[in-house]
């Protein structure tokens, strides 16, 4: 059921601003791909080239084989889901559902079985009489998905489709989107600004800064493995050291000033390279006898069941994060001068400028 | 807690009081006298009976249902596309455009009514240059076809604004959702943009509807022999021969029931049909291409032009040489006109309109904001009856409130007729509306936690009513008390019930110079009050930082 879309060099233009410049893309059949960046990345730009509500200045878009550039939006046969849900507040939820089959000009008893069906598969069939302003804002995104869905689109399109939900509403929001979308197979592009919704919903995320994407991969490669600062700040939280890398008889490794950390899965490297190392909170270890590590001042600690978070302050005035999994007994009392080692299976090496990764591809 | 309650309390009885003395009285006073026998004091129906029993009178009422239908529905077809081009499309000066079809809103319907005599009318300018071109006898546009004329050019504005408020508030992802599932630019249209604009176009229709009804300057000057509804209540009234006050009072009563069914209709419609729309994303207007762009220019143009027409007139001949008692043209320019009026000696129309005026307005703030505030924030049965008993003066023709003022206030303990007081208290109720709307607006984006806020931390309820809130609701005030104003210097239809030679206002004056045919004075008393509405409105768009107005 699913197509695959091939994003091929595109370019959007306002004006004279250019604000995607040459940006590729492969997205596979059946997949949930999420687009995922800051504000103003290109992220809904690029959504919405995709479904044409913005015209394409440059290189082209193909679904299932075909470029679709010069193609209406009322003839793409994409559905869409929208950030504020644009239910049709004038209709009932089946009127809003059906809407999109009756432009179809699709007998009545064909609409009435779609419709039932599709209410079922994202339960809101009990409200199918109700109008809109009767209607939650959680059950109106749900409308809004059996309205986009019900139409058997070759392709579903969601912009922020959960910002406007709380908290408790969206991840209950997600994991039916998610399952809806397993359900039916359909190639799914999503937007998000929320790191977090992302890795919870996608088969893969792209991520995006400035009209360029920073890297594809699963939410685990992203997370784990970030190719670059950027995405090493912008997925979680990332600390960042400064090192310098070095070989010792054929062992090569970090090095902090003093504090030698040998891996195995960096790329070749210069002896004395200058280099930065993004470091999670909980890819640290605290210890507070003194043996090798960097020096570090215990500040304050927050007790939140399940992990604890230190704030320590380094010798340089900054201060860091550090997540660990609670121990029985006491925390570490503040203003307690500790040393920090770092996971070197899980730590990621970055040139000085941040902007590429000195890990070694994982099987390469 | 007892006095506390009391200073509001006090102010409601009060307002009740001004407002039950003022316009339930008067109305109820109307409503005896309809059915009031002055011979035998008894109970009778033969003023009804007589209007219904004779074509002589209903006829009226019938002309005026088709006068009014008619100009309902050419506004309509006016304002509706009007408003969806200007939102469509990119319009060089649409902001200048929006400002003019404002103003032709804004002026008396009754000085378009005589600028386009001047155009179309018998001697008019265009009927001569037509009927030298192909050498016809055109007569002019009188009557019917006049009439309809004048109120749609009059009246599609209202339309316009009610439309474009709702387009503004339709948000363009319900568009890009509508494209998405499959429609095409006109389903669009015709599904999603018209189905969500159709109540505010019903509201908007009904307005102008009751508007268009009630009007009586407008027939009165280009009807000639096609007599409306107001115009016989206003010669039933006040007409040299065979005035009968009883029998008028049994029109207005007929008037006021029709009017108060319509406007019944329009709120259930605006309350049963109207959809919670704000809009994160607005339309954007395009820029329009071809054919396209030149249908959309000559119609947004070519329809400004022609509602401005009349004002554009009036500015010119206001300008022009008179002989003849103002009546004709000698094809000179000059300041004679203003000469006449302005500088003449025994003239205080002027003076008066900007006193009366600015009196009333100045009650029209003061009660309006504490209307506003009683309805909006110490709900009770009082307060409620009083909210619905400020919208009544809104909905009744003016001529109706003159009659009803003037019939009680005739004599007896409050003797007012001929007075300046009367005519401020006419205008003041009359005019009220706008300002109460457009405060109770505001009042409802002030949470009422800044209040309890200012009271926790030691101000008294009317403490904080006085600091807090009042200064707090002055953008909305003044926006209406501005609305209220230049709806005010342009009234006619009580006021020429009203006057007397000492209390005549600029609209009154234009009118009597328009029956005396003086032309030249008639225009530039209308460029005097264009002017000040024109100067008004620019401060008003000042005030209100922004190019809508809701009325």
């Amino acid at each position: 059921m699913g197509v695959a879309i091939e994003i091929d060099n595109v370019v959007k233009k306002y004006g004279n601003n250019t604000v995607i410049n040459g940006l590729s893309l492969d997205i596979n059949p059946g997949e949930f791909f999420t687009l995922l960046g800051p504000s103003g990345c290109g992220k809904t730009t690029l959504l919405r080239m995709i479904i044409g509500f913005n015209s394409i200045e440059g290189g082209e878009i193909r679904v299932d084989g075909k470029v679709i550039n010069k193609i209406p939006t009322n003839l793409r046969n994409m559905g869409m889901v929208f950030q504020n849900y644009a239910v049709f507040p004038h209709m009932s939820v089946e009127e809003n559902v059906a809407f999109g089959l009756k432009t179809r000009k699709m007998p009545k008893t064909e609409i009435a079985k779609l419709v039932d069906d599709i209410l079922d598969v994202v339960k809101i069939r009990e409200y199918r009489d109700r109008m809109p302003d009767a209607l939650s804002g959680g059950q109106q995104q749900r409308v809004a998905l059996a309205r986009a869905i019900v139409i058997h689109p070759q392709v579903l399109l969601m912009d922020e489709p959960l910002s406007n939900l709380d908290a408790k509403l969206r991840i209950e929001m997600r994991n039916a989107i998610k399952r809806i979308q397993q359900q039916i197979g359909i190639t799914t592009v999503y937007v998000t600004h929320d790191q977090e919704e992302a890795l919870a919903v996608s088969d893969r995320i792209a991520v995006m800064n400035g009209g360029v994407i920073q890297q594809t991969g699963t939410p685990q490669e992203i997370y784990q493995r970030p190719s670059n600062t950027f995405v090493a700040n912008f997925i979680g939280l990332s600390n960042i050291l400064p090192a310098t890398t070095y070989v010792e008889g054929g062992v090569q490794g970090v090095d902090f000033g003093g504090y030698k950390v040998p891996m195995t899965n960096l790329q070749k490297v210069e002896q004395g390279a200058a280099v930065v190392v993004s470091v999670r909170p909980e890819e640290f270890f605290i210890s507070t006898e003194g043996d090798e590590g960097l020096d570090a001042v215990v500040r304050t600690s927050i007790f939140l069941g399940v992990s604890t978070h230190y704030f320590v302050e380094m010798p340089n005035g900054e201060e860091m994060e550090i997540i660990r999994p609670s121990e029985t007994g006491m925390l570490i009392p503040n203003n307690t001068p500790v040393k920090l080692q770092v996971d070197a299976s899980k730590i990621n090496v970055f040139t000085e400028n941040g902007e590429v990764s000195l890990i070694a591809k994982a099987g390469a | 807690m007892s006095s506390k309650l009391n200073i509001w309390m006090g102010f409601t009885l009060v307002i009740l009081a001004f407002f039950l003395l003022f316009v339930l009285y008067p109305l109820g006073i109307i409503l005896y006298q309809s059915i009031l026998d002055p011979e035998s004091s008894k109970f009778t129906l033969a003023y009804f009976t007589k209007f219904f029993g004779r074509a002589f009178y209903w006829t009226t009422l019938v002309n005026s249902f088709k006068v009014t239908l008619c100009a309902t529905l050419v506004s309509a077809a006016i304002g509706l596309p009007m408003a969806y081009l200007m939102r469509s499309y990119k319009i060089p000066g649409s902001k200048y455009l929006n400002i003019l079809i404002v103003i032709s809103y804004l002026s008396p319907p009754f000085i378009g009514a005589y600028a386009w005599i001047q155009l179309l009318g018998r001697n008019g300018f265009i009927t001569q240059i037509i009927n030298n071109i192909f050498g016809i006898k055109f007569g002019g546009i009188y009557g019917f076809a006049g009439i309809v004329l004048v109120f749609s050019l009059q009246s599609f504005p209202l339309i316009y604004m009610y439309v474009s408020g709702a387009l503004k508030n339709l948000d363009n992802s319900l568009n890009e959702a509508a494209e998405s599932l499959g429609c095409n630019a006109f389903q669009r249209v015709t599904q999603i943009i018209m189905p969500l604009v159709m109540p505010s176009l019903l509201a908007g229709s009904l307005l102008v509807f009751m508007r268009v009804f009630s009007d009586f300057g407008t027939p009165m000057l280009i009807g000639e022999g096609f007599r409306t509804f107001p115009v016989l209540i206003y010669t039933q009234f006040m007409g040299e021969v065979s005035t009968d006050d009883h029998f008028a009072a049994s029109l207005c009563v007929i008037v006021i029931g029709i009017t108060l069914l319509f406007f019944f209709l329009q709120r259930y419609i605006a309350s049963r049909y109207s959809y919670a729309m704000t809009a994160l994303k607005p339309m954007q207007a395009v820029q329009a291409h071809g054919s396209e762009k030149f249908f959309t220019y000559l119609f947004v143009f070519g329809v400004t032009f022609v509602a401005m027409l009349p004002q554009l007139t009036v500015i010119f001949t206001s300008f022009l040489e008179m002989t003849g008692n103002g009546s004709f043209y000698t094809g000179n320019f000059s300041f004679m006109n203003y000469e006449n009026t302005i500088f003449a000696k025994d003239n205080n129309s002027i003076f008066n309109t900007y006193v009366f005026g600015l009196c009333a307005i100045g009650i029209v703030v003061v009660l309006g904001i504490l209307i506003s505030y009683l309805t909006a924030r110490k709900p009770s049965i009082l307060t409620n009856f009083l909210d619905t008993l400020t919208m009544f003066p809104y909905i009744i023709p003016g001529s109706v409130l003159g009659i009803a003022l003037l019939s009680t206030f005739n004599t007896g303990i409050i003797s007012l007729s001929g007075t300046a007081i009367i005519i401020i208290i006419s205008l003041t109720i009359r005019r009220m509306p706008y300002t109460i709307r457009s405060s109770t607006a505001i009042i409802s984006q002030i949470s009422p936690s800044i209040e309890e806020a200012a009271i926790s931390l030691g101000c008294t309820e009317f403490q904080s009513f006085r600091k807090i809130m009042v200064p707090m609701m002055l953008p909305g005030v003044l926006a209406g008390a501005i609305m209220s104003w230049i709806t005010l210097i342009s009234e006619l239809s009580s006021s020429i019930i009203l006057y007397t030679s000492s209390t005549s206002t600029l609209t009154v004056a234009i009118y009597a110079e328009v029956i005396r045919s003086n032309f030249g004075n008639a225009a530039a008393y209308s460029t005097i009050l264009t002017l000040t509405s024109i100067l008004s409105l620019l401060f008003f768009f000042r005030v209100t930082n922004n190019k809508d107005i809701s009325v």
